[in-house]
């Protein structure tokens, strides 16, 4: 144990270092923007626990580095109202010394997209400069994973329970492709977090469940291991033409596009599937977004940008990001502003459906 | 046995790497950061650790957790403080200390209330270590036995200890509850997200009203406000009384006590999704029923303290289970705490304990020594500290309500807190008047939330259960755990409305005319009609039932309270009046003149932002109210400012901004 430790400092301290020279070489030709003795406030509105946080928590020390001067990056949390109420106070906020930078997630993308009448903010008038992608796993416990052989026609009889945080969330991907499926599944709204749904599911109250990628691989993979849980599908990838395929992180998964076409009731075109795979890309490969006010200038994005790039191109970042993040796109500059604009505009036919579906079965009205 | 055999040395190993003179200090430097956060009402374990995460990445993994375990484990130690001293409830952890500590210190006994209660903070810390090394191997399929059926009764037990707090009338009680269960339903329902008492032009109640507004509206305004009429230290006089050693032989005798609360905060604790705001509630009605003589209780009897914080350490003992085993953070600073793992580089879960039982042990003795450091450091300290029960209370007052009014606006940093504070102080100044359960009300609002999404959740997930067969359902809803709990309610109801009536849990109110008390009446009842009204115009079932039925109760209450009010004559209890001749507060300044000065440093606070109208309101305050020399109200004034900077900046923290700000660019701290 000793040893281990001794090398693992060592090791931070030698990438520490590296980083350092590295980042000062950088801070040489960004001259504009130096943030030395400054402190960063990365806010997100969003409270200590959930994704965002960890996202978030991520980042920040890198961060730190990575910036010329290297200031202090506090994450600040801002929760209210869904996330809608950090993204309205960051509506409101003008550039100053780039101090101020938000993280977005696809919980704040939502709203925005369906017209909640608590949003007052708009995606167009912010910088973006960094956007993580995410991954998604639906899972089964083993007796009713036995019916599933690639297609859900089996799985129609079935009463599922499912412990959910909404139906307006994130949560309004799964619970859009089960009912494509044709399976029944009735959502036990009012949980606090994924992880929370996890443990229904664990205690049997539940008999579905998904996660994110990077909980999955940390929580439901054991389960998985000891015979408790059976993976069904994951939502998929986007490949360079915008189509949904395996995703890299979980290669042996069907994606929920193959279990769909193999399924009888279930079809790949049409206004359902064009809504579904909208709000997917909003919620996953385009979930995570860090953001400059309005008013940033061209060299407060640009030191922003390499500092990230810094961060990405880290010899340890794989590594680290592997076991946190899961392997998924960190996206900058030009890259950055096109999955921007996938996961915040939607087409009105899709947007259109998903309004009449989460009113007519969930009684949701969002007007 | 195989578990034993890799235990008990990685609990050797464990002790080895916690004891280099690095690891220790940052052990104490993680110790007295703590402390010093949690003295601060509104500020706990989420805003100290926030302080340290940027520092945490890089650090060698055990002094790492070192500093975060320190940290976290005192904070239900410091919170101690203000609860006895001041009357102010530091965190939800330390509500009920609040009940006996506070009159305590009123005696002139803080220090021998202190040093009580941190004794039992000692203690429960202690045991909630000891219990978390031997839980850890074992306790999965025990969590996992907690579903929701079991999480709802214990939120019931948790409510039904009102039946031991309601006072002298019943019926108060019960509606003081159940309005602080309607107060707790304002905003977004949690199962559809409809809107109830509120709409989405005030998007501040789309959230509902935080705890620790509501804790210091309800506790620390009214108590402020009453003290401040009198101009005299809160002991009442300048000599205090026993002092720091007779408070922990009072532990000592009441051990068993002890030992009984620090059980039930362990096991409050180890179930993940209850959180630390029921386990005092419940510790302290357990302790009111299990002993003899209650006559005291309510205006100061130590084992109102002992109970409650022998529970609240030891539940972060318990706490770090589910953090650990399941990676679920049970409150905000363990989610913090989690991130701050990932950032050592280890993650929470099964794993941590079978390939790393080293580190996990490293967590458990760090929460063992920051315990014995912290209550030590705090048992030396609480003799000098209670001093500050024999100042001039008039000259603390106004530093209290600087304290309140930031401690506040952490909770949502909009000017709404503020705004709130003052209407639930408003309340609570009128509940305490009219001898209207406190403590009810705040435990109705504390479990509002949780009793309705776990209602709500149970019965769907029961539902889906029946339809698969009765059986199933059966044994879903009536396991032996919510059985046994079932049956602890019940008991813990009859006892408790048996003994109801000799626990006046704030002291003999007297009574005066009929019309204050039946207007208040008046109001209360016009609100929960309200609340009626608006639940019933509810479209979605799950966000409209509970609402619907606990105000329909209530108002049940209100009726039969008015008929009661109707048919007595001005003597009876019912009409019970701290402003009525013969109360300790006939005499004092006026109610609405002191109340006026809280008032205006809000407004002010909204016109030219928090800094500014601190400047203002301290001058004028200590000058025209507390009425000293020029030189002595500069001084204090400045200090009172420059320490509320310094805090405010160490943890990165920001002042409610005014009118002024949004019209000019100033520098921080006016910004």
């Amino acid at each position: 144990m000793a040893w281990k430790t001794q090398l693992r400092t060592i090791a931070a301290g030698a990438a520490v270092a590296t980083l350092g020279a590295f980042a000062q070489g950088q801070a040489a030709d960004a001259a504009d923007l130096d943030l030395s003795g400054k402190t960063v406030n990365f806010v997100i509105p969003f409270s200590e626990s959930g994704g965002s946080a960890k996202w978030a928590n991520f980042y920040a020390p890198l961060l730190s580095e990575a910036l010329p001067g290297k200031p202090t990056v506090a994450v600040k949390y801002m929760p209210g109202a869904g996330s809608t109420k950090g993204a309205n106070w960051f509506q409101k906020q003008r550039y100053d010394d780039g101090t101020t930078i938000f993280g977005s997630s696809g919980s704040t993308q939502f709203p925005y997209m369906l017209d909640d009448p608590r949003v007052r903010y708009d995606y167009n008038d912010w910088n973006v400069v960094l956007a993580s992608g995410v991954g998604g796993v639906a899972y089964l416990p083993p007796d009713i994973a036995k019916k599933f052989d690639g297609d859900a026609d089996d799985l129609k009889d079935i009463n599922f329970i499912w412990g959910s945080q909404g139906a307006t969330r994130l949560d309004l991907v799964p619970l859009l492709a089960w009912e494509m499926l044709g399976m029944k599944v009735e959502p036990v709204f009012g949980i606090k977090g994924r992880g929370a749904g996890r443990l229904m599911f664990e205690r049997g109250e539940a008999n579905i469940d998904y996660q994110t990628s990077p909980a999955y691989l940390k929580a439901v993979v054991p389960l998985v291991k000891d015979g408790k849980a059976v993976p069904m599908m994951s939502w998929g990838v986007l490949d360079a033409n915008g189509d949904i395929v395996r995703d890299p992180t979980f290669p042996d998964m069907p994606t929920f596009k193959e279990v769909c076409a193999a399924t009888a009731a279930c079809e790949t075109s049409g206004d359902a599937w064009e809504a579904w795979k909208a709000f997917f890309i909003a919620g996953f490969p385009a979930q995570k977004m860090v953001f400059l006010p309005q008013g940033a200038p061209q060299e407060a994005l640009d030191t922003y940008q390499k500092a990230f790039e810094a961060v990405i191109a880290r010899p340890d970042f794989k590594k680290l990001s592997e076991a946190r993040l899961g392997i998924y796109p960190q996206l900058t500059g030009k890259q950055a502003e096109a999955t921007l604009k996938l996961g915040t505009q939607v087409d009105p036919k899709a947007k259109a459906f998903v309004k009449s579906w989460l009113n007519e079965r969930y009684g949701v009205k969002l007007n | 046995m195989d578990l034993i055999s890799t235990a008990l040395p990685a609990l050797g190993d464990a002790f080895a790497l916690i004891l280099h003179p690095e690891q220790i200090g940052f052990l104490i430097l993680g110790v007295v950061l703590g402390l010093s956060v949690g003295v601060f009402p509104g500020l706990g374990g989420i805003a100290g650790l926030s302080m340290v995460l940027p520092f945490i990445f890089g650090m060698d993994p055990v002094s790492g957790l070192a500093l975060m375990v320190g940290l976290i484990a005192v904070i239900p130690t410091s919170d101690t403080f203000a609860s006895v001293l001041m009357g102010i409830p530091g965190s939800s952890a330390s509500q009920a200390t609040v009940l006996d500590g506070f009159p305590l210190a009123k005696k002139g006994e803080a220090a021998r209330a202190l040093s009580a209660a941190f004794a039992s903070s000692l203690f429960g810390g202690l045991l909630g270590a000891a219990v978390l090394t031997v839980f850890i191997l074992v306790a999965r399929p025990i969590v996992l036995a907690f579903g929701l059926p079991e999480m709802l009764m214990i939120t019931v037990l948790g409510l039904s200890v009102v039946a031991t707090l309601a006072g002298r009338v019943p019926l108060k009680g019960i509606a003081a509850a159940g309005l602080g269960l309607m107060v707790g339903t304002i905003g977004e329902a949690g199962a559809g997200g409809s809107l109830r008492m509120s709409t989405y032009d005030v998007p501040y109640l789309i959230d509902g009203l935080s705890l620790v507004i509501v804790g210091l509206g309800t506790f620390a305004i009214p108590e402020i406000i009453g003290l401040l009429r009198h101009d005299r230290p809160i002991a009442g006089s300048d000599s205090l009384g026993a002092g720091w050693a007779a408070g922990v032989r009072d532990w000592w005798k009441n051990i068993w006590l002890s030992v009984r609360c620090s059980v039930i905060g362990v096991i409050v604790g180890i179930i993940p999704g209850l959180g630390g705001s029921v386990v005092d509630w419940i510790a302290y009605g357990h302790t009111v029923q299990s002993s003899k003589d209650k006559s005291k209780f309510g205006s100061g009897d130590i084992r109102g303290v002992i109970g409650p914080e022998s529970s609240n350490n030891a539940k972060e003992g318990g706490g770090l289970v589910p953090t650990i085993i399941f990676g679920i953070p049970g409150s905000g600073s363990m989610a913090i705490f989690l991130g701050g793992l990932g950032l050592l580089g280890y993650d929470a879960g099964p794993q941590l304990i079978q390939y790393e039982l080293d580190i996990t042990y490293t967590i458990m003795w760090s929460l063992a020594l920051a315990n014995v450091i912290g209550a030590g450091l705090c048992i030396m300290l609480s003799g000098t500290i209670a001093r500050l029960t024999t100042i001039r209370f008039t000259l603390l007052a106004p530093f209290l309500f600087m304290m309140i009014a930031f401690a506040a606006f952490q909770s949502r940093q909009d000017l709404g807190d503020l705004v709130s504070l003052f209407a639930v102080g408003l309340l609570g100044i009128l509940l305490r008047r009219f001898d209207w359960s406190r403590p009810a009300f705040l435990i109705g609002f504390v479990l509002s939330h949780q009793t309705e999404n776990f209602t709500n959740m149970a019965n769907q997930v029961a539902g889906a259960k029946f339809r698969v067969g009765l059986e199933q359902g059966f044994s879903y809803i009536a396991s032996p755990i919510v059985l046994v709990i079932l049956a602890l309610t019940v008991l813990s109801v009859v006892i408790g409305i048996r003994q109801a009536k000799q626990i006046l849990p704030e002291g003999a109110v007297k009574t005066g005319k009929k019309r204050a008390p039946m207007i208040f009446l008046l109001a209360v009842t016009a609100y929960l009609a309200v609340a009626w009204v608006d639940a019933l115009s509810i479209d979605l079932i799950s966000d409209k039932i509970f609402p619907l039925t606990i105000s329909s109760i209530t108002l049940v209450c209100c009726l039969l309270l008015f008929i009661q009010m109707m048919r007595s004559p001005e003597t009876d209890a019912v009409f019970a009046d701290r402003e009525a001749a013969g109360n300790e507060d006939h005499t004092g300044a006026g109610l609405w003149g002191t109340l006026a000065w809280f008032a205006g440093l809000l407004v002010l606070s909204s016109l030219f932002g928090f800094i500014l109208a601190l400047a203002i309101f301290l001058v004028a305050f200590l000058a025209i109210r507390a009425r000293l020399k020029w030189p002595r109200v500069l001084l204090l004034s400045g200090a009172g400012i420059l320490l509320i900077c310094v805090m405010a900046y160490s943890l990165n923290r920001d002042f409610p901004p005014g009118l002024l700000q949004d019209m000019v660019r100033l520098p921080w701290p006016f910004a």
